[in-house]
Order: C-alpha cells, then sequence, then structure tokens
C-alpha cells in the first residue's frame, strides 16, 4: 500500500534521500541509560544499523554510545535533537556531518576448510591485514579492524572459501585533529 | 543543613522543602513506611484518591492551575501501572508531576515478588525522567533533581520509584542545592540574531497571523502578558491551540477564536493564507495542521518553542528559535520598542478586511431549539453565568470539550485544564478535585460528557470526602458522542457500541455519593439550574440532557487542509468531503 497523500500526519518518506549517519552520544553511565536511548529509536520508529557503547571516563562516570542510524535528513535531525532531550545525555555529536572523523569496527571471521581455500583464505587474510587469532588443521579465526565496507567486503571473500560464523563489535568512531568530540 | 533520617522521612521532608503543600494518593504495602512518615506530620496535605489514575490528574490539575509542581505517592505494582495513564497525558501535555512510586525490597526486585512490576521500565516512554533509587545516599539528591527536572525547561513527569527498604534505611539528608544536575540545562535565552531576524519579518509582514499554544502557559504569567503585549503593538491577528487557550483573552477583537480540526474558519483560513506565521509554544500537531503537505503553504514561519526536538519535526520552519517562551518575547517586544518598528498598516489593513469577510460565515453558528437544549447553548450560558465568578474549567474528551473549548471564553492563562495531547476521557473531574484544592474559594467546573465521566467516576467520592464543592457539568447527549460524529462521517452512521447504554440515574447517583444532583432537558430551565448548580456549596453532578443528533463543527476532514473547513450548514456534503485515504487517519 502506498502511503495517503492527504494525512494529517506527516507524509511518509518514501522517495525522499534516506542518509546514513552516525552518531556519538556522550551519556552519564547510570543503570537504564541504554534502554533509554535504545527505547527512544524503537518508540519513535527510528532506524538502528549499528549500536557500540562502553564507559569511556571512568572517574566522571560517563559512557560513550556509537549509533549508525538512517533516515532523511529531516528525521537524522529528529534522532538527534531526541537524543539531547534525554536528561542522562550530556551531548550529541553528528560524525557524519562533522566530517573529518574516523571509523572503525572490529571482526572475528570464523574460515572452515582445507587445501586450496585454507590458503587462499589465508592469503586474503593477509591483503587485508587481517590476524590469524586461533587456528586448527581445519578452521582459522580471523581478526580484522577497519571501516565497514572493508570488513563487509573481507566477510563477502570469505563466504566461498568456508565462512562459517561472524562476530562484529559495531563501529566506533572519533574526531580527527587534537579537538575534542 | 544536613540531618539524618529515614528515607520515607526523607520523601515526606523533601516535598516540604519544595514547597509542596498537597500529596495526591494512595497507599499500598510497598509505600507503608512514607505513609507512616505521612502521620507524623502536617506540612504536606495526603489527600487520598480512589484510584491511582485519579490521582495523577488531580496533580495535573493542579499543577496546570497554579504552576507548580503537582505530587503524586503510589504504591508499587498495579498503584504504579494504573499511574501509567496519566503520566503518559502529563507527558503530552507538559504538565510538571512529581510521582513517587513505592517498590518491593531491593534484594526482590527481579524475583516477581507479590506488587512487582519494573516500574521504571513501564514508565521509560511515559516519563521525561525516572529514577530507581537502589541506596539511601542517592535518595535526597534524586527527590531535588526530580522536582528540577520536572518544572525546568519543557516541563514533564518524573517518577521516582523507591524500594521499601530504602524507605526503612537511615541516610544523611540535606536541603535543595541551586544546580542540581550538571549535564541537564535547557536553554532559556533565544539567539539575539535570530530573534533580530525574526522582528525583521515580524515587522514585514503583510498577512501575518500569531499561532500560540500550551508552552505560553507553561512559561508563566509573564509569557501571557509579554504575548498581549505584543500582539498589541503588532495590531496582529491571533489564534491558539486546544493547549494555549487563555494565554490571550478571548473577548479581545484581535483574538480569532481556537485554529485546527474543530477551529473557526477565520483562524484555520487565517493561517493557510498567511504570508508569516509567528508560532509561539506550539507544535505543529497533526490535530493543528491538518492536511501536511497543504499547511500554510504560502507562509514563512518563526518558531519559538524551548524544546530543539519540536522544531521542524512536523512543518519546516524559517525561523527556528530555542528558547523560552517569556524570555523571547521579551526580547521581541524589546527590539520592536527600541527600533520602533511598524506594521505595514495598509497591507494589515487589508488582511483584517479578509479576516471579518471569514468571521462574517459566523462558522461556529448553529440552529437553536426551544425543545431540547443544544450543547453549544449549555457551554454558553454557562459562560455567561459563571463569568463574573473566579471560574476555572477542566473538561474530558470529546464534542463537549471542543464545544467547551469553543463556547467558553477564556481571559486568562491557568483557568483552562485540558487533555490535549493523549485525549484522556476521565481526565477532567479528578483534574477538577486538584484545581479546587488548590483555589478552595473558587468556582471549579468540569465540562464533561456522560461516556467521559463514567471512566474515573469514583474520584466523586474524593470530592465529597474533602468538601470540594466542584461541579461536574455533564453534556449528556447518550452517546460518545465523538465516536458517533466519526462513525457518522465516516463509517455509514452504523453507530458501533457508541451508544451509552444502561446510563445511572445522574441524580440518583449523586445523592448515593453525598453529593448534589440536578437534571435539566428543557432550554428554558437551563439558566435556573446553572445558578442552582453555582449556589451549592457541595460537589454537583449536573445531568445536562442534550440533543443527541448534535454534530461538532466547523471541521476539517481527515486529510483536508485547513480551507476545507466543513460548516455546519454543509453537513449533507461530509461523506464525499473525506477522501478514501482520509479514512484510515484518526
Amino acid at each position: 500500500m502506498t502511503a495517503p497523500t492527504t494525512s494529517h500526519y506527516p507524509a511518509k518518506t518514501i522517495n525522499e534521500g534516506i542518509v546514513t549517519h552516525t552518531l556519538s552520544v556522550l551519556v552519564d553511565n547510570e543503570p537504564g541509560v541504554l534502554a533509554r536511548v535504545i527505547g527512544l529509536f524503537s518508540g519513535r520508529g527510528y532506524n538502528i544499523e549499528s549500536l557500540t557503547v562502553s564507559e569511556t571516563e571512568h572517574q566522571q562516570h560517563l559512557s560513550l554510545i556509537t549509533v549508525v542510524t538512517t533516515g532523511t535528513p529531516m528525521v537524522i535531525e529528529q534522532i538527534k535533537n531526541q537524543l539531547d532531550r534525554l536528561v542522562p545525555v550530556h551531548h550529541v555529536v553528528d560524525m557524519t556531518l562533522a566530517g573529518n572523523s574516523i571509523e572503525r569496527e572490529l571482526a572475528m571471521v570464523k574460515v572452515q576448510g582445507r587445501g586450496e581455500h585454507r590458503v587462499e583464505a589465508l592469503r586474503l587474510a593477509d591483503a587485508f591485514r587481517a590476524r590469524v587469532i586461533d587456528a586448527t588443521i581445519e578452521s582459522f579465526v580471523f581478526e580484522i579492524t577497519g571501516n565497514s565496507s572493508k570488513i563487509e567486503q573481507f566477510i563477502e571473500l570469505m563466504l566461498p572459501l568456508g565462512l562459517v560464523e561472524v562476530a562484529r563489535t559495531g563501529i566506533a568512531a572519533i574526531r580527527r585533529g587534537p579537538g575534542e568530540g | 543543613m544536613t540531618r539524618e533520617m529515614t528515607g520515607a522521612e526523607m520523601v515526606i521532608q523533601a516535598l516540604a522543602d519544595q514547597g509542596v503543600k498537597h500529596l495526591f494518593g494512595y497507599p499500598g504495602g510497598a509505600v507503608l513506611p512514607i505513609y507512616d512518615a505521612i502521620f507524623a506530620q502536617d506540612n504536606v496535605q495526603h489527600v487520598l484518591v480512589r484510584h491511582e489514575q485519579g490521582a495523577v490528574h488531580a496533580a495535573e490539575g493542579y499543577a496546570r492551575s497554579t504552576g507548580k509542581v503537582g505530587c503524586v505517592l503510589v504504591t508499587s505494582g498495579p498503584g504504579a501501572t494504573n499511574a501509567v495513564t496519566g503520566l503518559t497525558d502529563a507527558l503530552m501535555d507538559s504538565i510538571p508531576i512529581v510521582c513517587i512510586t513505592g517498590q518491593v525490597p531491593t534484594h526482590l526486585i527481579g524475583n516477581d515478588a507479590f506488587q512487582e512490576a519494573d516500574t521504571v521500565g513501564i514508565t521509560r516512554p511515559c516519563t521525561k525522567h525516572n529514577y530507581l533509587v537502589k541506596s539511601i545516599d542517592d535518595l535526597p539528591r534524586v527527590l531535588h533533581e526530580a522536582f528540577h527536572i520536572a518544572a525546568s525547561g519543557r516541563p514533564g513527569p518524573v517518577v521516582i520509584d523507591i524500594p521499601k527498604d530504602i524507605q526503612f534505611a537511615t541516610g544523611t539528608y540535606f536541603k535543595p542545592k541551586e544546580n542540581p544536575h550538571t549535564g541537564y540545562k535547557p536553554k532559556l535565552k533565544g539567539d539575539m540574531d535570530k530573534i533580530r531576524q525574526a522582528v525583521e519579518m515580524v515587522a514585514s509582514a503583510k498577512k501575518p497571523i500569531f499561532y500560540t499554544g500550551g508552552g505560553v502557559i507553561n512559561s508563566g504569567k509573564a509569557a501571557s502578558d509579554l504575548l498581549r503585549e505584543l500582539v498589541k503593538l503588532t495590531g496582529f491577528p491571533i489564534t491558539s491551540t486546544l493547549m494555549g487557550l487563555g494565554a490571550y483573552p478571548a473577548n479581545d477583537k484581535q483574538w480569532l477564536g481556537m485554529l485546527g480540526m474543530h477551529g473557526t474558519l477565520e483562524a484555520n483560513m487565517a493561517m493557510h493564507d498567511c504570508d508569516v506565521m509567528v508560532c509561539v509554544g506550539a507544535r505543529f500537531d497533526d490535530r493543528i495542521t491538518g492536511r501536511i503537505d497543504a499547511f500554510s503553504p504560502g507562509s514563512r514561519k518563526i518558531h519559538i518553542d524551548i524544546d530543539p526536538s519540536s522544531i521542524n519535526k512536523n512543518v519546516h520552519v524559517e525561523m527556528p528559535i530555542v528558547g523560552d517562551c517569556a524570555h523571547v518575547l521579551e526580547d521581541m517586544v524589546r527590539l520592536w520598542r527600541t527600533q520602533a518598528k511598524q506594521a505595514d498598516g495598509k497591507a494589515l489593513g487589508d488582511w483584517w478586511k479578509q479576516i471579518d469577510k471569514w468571521r462574517a460565515r459566523k462558522s461556529l453558528a448553529y440552529r437553536q431549539s426551544n425543545e431540547v437544549i443544544k450543547p453549544q447553548y449549555a457551554i454558553q450560558r454557562l459562560y455567561e453565568l459563571t463569568k463574573d465568578h473566579d471560574t476555572f474549567i477542566t473538561t474530558e474528551v470529546g464534542q463537549h470539550q471542543m464545544w467547551a473549548a469553543q463556547f467558553y471564553g477564556f481571559n486568562e492563562p491557568n483557568r483552562w485544564m485540558t487533555s490535549g495531547g493523549l485525549g484522556t476521557m476521565g481526565y477532567g473531574l479528578p483534574a477538577s478535585v486538584g484545581v479546587q484544592l488548590a483555589h478552595p474559594g473558587s468556582l471549579v467546573i468540569d465540562i464533561a460528557g456522560e461516556a467521559s465521566v463514567q471512566m474515573t467516576m469514583q474520584e466523586l467520592s474524593t470530592a465529597v470526602q474533602y468538601r470540594l464543592p466542584i461541579k461536574i457539568f455533564i453534556l449528556n447527549n447518550g452517546y460518545m458522542g465523538m465516536v458517533r460524529q466519526w462513525q457518522e462521517l465516516l463509517h455509514g452512521g452504523r453507530y458501533s457500541e457508541s451508544y451509552s447504554e444502561a446510563l445511572p440515574d445522574f441524580v440518583k447517583l449523586a445523592d448515593a455519593m453525598h453529593a448534589y444532583g440536578i437534571r435539566c432537558e428543557k432550554p428554558g430551565d437551563l439558566d435556573h439550574a446553572i445558578k442552582e448548580m453555582i449556589d451549592v456549596d457541595k460537589p454537583v453532578l449536573f445531568d445536562c440532557v442534550v440533543d443527541p443528533a448534535e454534530n461538532c463543527f466547523p471541521m476539517i476532514p481527515s486529510g483536508r487542509a485547513h480551507n476545507e473547513m466543513l460548516l455546519s450548514g454543509a453537513a449533507e456534503d461530509i461523506e464525499e468531503a473525506i477522501t478514501e485515504e482520509g479514512k484510515v487517519l484518526v
């Protein structure tokens, strides 16, 4: 069903450009803070592509939540404002808008195989600067870090070579240069 | 000053230190220590409601009519879940509430204990903020912080969930501090550059309009005064949302009446045709905008709001100003005066001529009857007979609410308590309990429907217990009127389950509950009956039997724009006026 064009509600934004943004959210590390952030996304129908969270400043009990989300520019703006409105949120930085930021993700990739496949997997891992962190006679676990597209590409290459499973951390992001957030 | 005391004593001490006089609540196992502390003091008066939803609505009425924080105390489990409707209502309408809930002892949390519910989990999406206090050391800070968060910025409800063992534990209490929360700092002052540009926009307008909302009321009396000043200075027309009624006097000639789905023709047409819109403390809600892509297509918009997330949410605005209404309006008035700005008199004159043409259509007109009381007439008479009293009005939700908004003139802020955002049937009766408690000598009237009032009917007992002479003015049309109206317009007149079957005899009911019952069925008897209602120094249940077929007009049908309103005379065109797409909307 197509969205009604005559609505009391904001028209559904189907064909408007959907963009992906990475947001860094600095929060008080208190019980329930992650539930607040996630609840906001589910309650208001926003998307989460990736989410990482960890305490980053132990003294001040601050955690950094990095969330990758998609939506129209207007929705992204809403998400930032809604996040900023939460009481334990100190600030929200749009890493995509700020430009000049680095995003990294870590993945562990398990590949099973013998003979030529095994050799090829090792060779590719080397090309991608993935490290072997576990090995048996018929399997490897590779550790790879990089931006998401690099990891995607590596996983795709491993698929025909006996990919078993993948564990990913989600994205962490930081601004380049001396400045904070 | 710090002092050793139990958690329960801290709760009551903190309320007293925050200036709380009344606490609406209902006892239960998990809050008994706090009730013990209440018993031992007389700073804070506890008001025993009959259902926890009523406690929150009463606190909302209290808060809305005074500008203070409303306080609620309920027990764990069902006490907390019953409060959820009221909390959501307060969140939607930005009402400052602090709600203290009991919780099972810390060691039993997560154990499916008796009357245990995950209160912070349940109330997270329906509060501005909430706390589960797991250490007595946190309690004084949390209590004070809660009041700060509830009342500052865009106000809202805050829940403090306190396990029973924390209520018994002993700790050190301290008084409220100046800046209780480090991370939470709402922005009050607007950006001066933007305000300057906004004033330029206002001065250059040819067909301007002020569109104001509940934010002006929440910002305090000063905001209403400044708004009046600015509107007078500019000579612009002004309309308001349901929540904003009273910020600008309804008896003034620049007032166009309420806008939106059941707003006046002149307000909605002026919104549609304006070239500069000054939105103050309103949020472009769907009841206001109608069809969004046809909403005021030719205007540049200024939006003043304390909540950045309200800006550009539904409608793109050219000039967003984040700040408190009173602060921003003060700056605008000052700039307007110091720069000796003048509105474009010629253009404004033409604009008013156009507006007067719309006014001449008399969009609120209805056919008077000598046989049956028209609901609009009932509200008009109620207004005429109570306007010289110190009157506060609350409502339930439905047709009667819209008629009250259309026909009762509000000339002062904080006089109008209604459930706008959530649309909670059953809000008005308990809210009037809270209002009457805050204003003992005033005339407090709940304009109700016979269906809504039955949702929280039991709070009449509360009113009787505390000798609160609230007047419950029921427009009894025997239907869930707004549901019936939509079924008539959208569902081929199939009145599925919208008939109020097996109604109580409200006069006998009032009698049984030790209140005073009045029934009125004829237009000729109405004035006398209303006067009787005003004179009785008791809670009154007034059964005003009105025309069951009357519909609420004007109306912007679902999926239509502001300039496509239905007027009452055009009722036969309604079926065609609503598109297929419009029917799927609420």
